[in-house]
């Protein structure tokens, strides 16, 4: 009987132990993901074939999401969701934050025809790609990969990436994770926090 | 890719290659200076080797990568830490070659090994081993923990690390070629109960993952699979792996057990034991 009392305790401190590392203190509407992943760091090519880095960026709160421009929903739906959640700020905050929207299909977007893609959502998106092997190294370091489907008749495929945003402070820090399944307004209220900070 | 690619790391971690080297170095030059007597045979070494080998290919090939990025492929990967690899190295009685290295070492090491000796008594307690083996597959697979665990590289490779130093300690406990008769090694009946037991939690938790409807580990949406493929076919043939398979290798470590306690049986005298009889490192596997 003692010995069935132990097992239950232990699965119980595991449990416990669960419970509390999945909401840590903070109560952020993303994910907290301090202390989890590197401080951002990248060396990509921007409109106009200019090397970008995340010294360009640095001071304002970054914005990291992958995706491609021919992606049918999930792409635009998200970089819309952001501006929106950006233009609920106050004015002055605005600026402070920059969205980097990383192509993972350089074969089909051009720096100009991801210039145009990402003008289309705002003024304050930076649209950025690279050759595979410097797309493959910036996944990697934030634990995130992309793939390609087999093209079909018309030469068109699917490119499977992260769905998630990456958040990164002023100083380049990794804070959050933002999922899909955010509000504008749960993104807005975030950042609102990670701007006054 | 190149054939020659997918043998490489996709996470180059020079420690655990440093690891395997070792384990079969280690393992390499005692088989060559051991007596012939204790040495094991082919089917033995090649049981070790092999078991080693699978271990080091899921961590350190491109198969790692997949890991990473596949719900179900990460399924497979811990079955083989977890339970294939270590079941495997336990099968193929390493005990000589433990046995050799520990007279190799000074009584001076000896006594500063004591602790771990002290700390290995403990969790090859049956309760707690048992408990171990079930729990970090609940620890891990929790939805909260297994989502930091594949965004923290450090986290990831601990997750690994421990599943296959506690499938090692789990299997090693269930495999312990000392026959109980004459060591204290676990009994039979109590190795097979275990075996069974540990069987239960884990074909719930398959079949939970199985028949969720909703995504149960998100973290491969969010992070990018490594091919598009559908997040419930994914997960599905995760939760496969984690039902199936595992239950399968208990009703296999059953029968081994069985027929151990049978040849047991066979060969126990009707009067009185032998002292004679007592050699150590049966050639089990």
């Amino acid at each position: 009987m003692t010995t069935l009392r132990h097992m239950w305790l232990a699965l119980g401190i595991t449990v416990t132990l669960a419970g509390c590392s999945g909401n840590s203190g903070e109560n952020w509407h993303g994910k907290d993901i301090s202390g989890l992943m590197p401080e951002l760091q990248f060396e990509l090519t921007g409109a106009d074939n200019q090397t970008v880095t995340a010294e360009d960026s640095e001071g304002s709160v970054r914005l990291l999401y992958f995706g491609f421009t021919s992606c049918p929903d999930v792409c635009p739906t998200t970089l819309a969701k952001l501006q929106t959640a950006i233009r609920q700020l106050p004015e002055s905050h605005r600026d402070d934050i920059t969205t980097l929207f990383v192509s993972v299909d350089p074969e089909r977007d051009t720096p100009e025809r991801l210039a145009s893609y990402v003008e289309f959502f705002g003024e304050r998106i930076v649209g950025l790609t690279g050759d595979e092997p410097a797309l493959r190294k910036l996944s990697k370091r934030y634990r995130t990969t992309f793939g390609y489907d087999e093209p079909d008749d018309e030469g068109n495929y699917n490119v499977s990436h992260s769905s998630a945003v990456y958040v990164f402070d002023r100083t380049g820090e990794a804070r959050l994770l933002l999922r899909s399944d955010l509000t504008p307004q749960q993104i807005s209220d975030d950042l609102e926090r990670l701007v006054s900070d | 890719m190149s054939g020659f690619g997918y043998l490489l790391p996709y996470d180059y971690s020079p420690l655990t290659i440093l690891s395997y080297v070792l384990v079969l170095a280690l393992y390499g030059i005692a088989l060559l200076r051991m007596s012939e007597a204790m040495r094991p045979g082919p089917l033995r070494i090649t049981t070790f080797v092999l078991g080693v080998l699978v271990c080091y290919g899921v961590m350190q090939t491109r198969f790692d990568y997949y890991s990473q990025y596949m719900f179900f492929v990460h399924r497979g990967q811990h079955l083989i830490l977890h339970h294939l690899g270590p079941f495997l190295i336990a099968l193929s009685n390493p005990l000589p070659v433990l046995r050799f290295w520990h007279q190799q070492l000074g009584p001076r090491v000896r006594h500063w090994l004591q602790p771990l000796g002290l700390l290995y008594r403990i969790l090859q307690q049956p309760v707690i081993a048992a408990v171990l083996f079930v729990g970090l597959i609940y620890f891990w697979l929790w939805p909260a923990i297994h989502f930091d665990a594949m965004l923290s590289r450090d986290l990831y490779w601990l997750m690994n690390w421990s599943m296959l130093l506690d499938g090692l300690l789990f299997w090693w406990l269930i495999f312990d070629p000392r026959s109980p008769a004459h060591t204290n090694a676990l009994g039979y009946g109590k190795r097979i109960l275990i075996l069974a037991l540990v069987a239960l939690p884990q074909m719930f938790l398959g079949a939970w993952i199985v028949f969720s409807r909703e995504m149960v580990y998100d973290v491969y949406e969010v992070c990018g699979r490594a091919w598009p493929m559908a997040p419930e076919t994914d997960q599905l043939l995760g939760g496969l792996l984690t039902w199936i398979p595992p239950a399968m290798m208990s009703i296999l470590g059953i029968l081994i057990i069985l027929r151990r306690a049978m040849h047991a049986d066979d060969n126990r005298p009707r009067d009185k034991v032998p002292e004679s009889d007592h050699t150590l490192a049966g050639d089990h596997a």
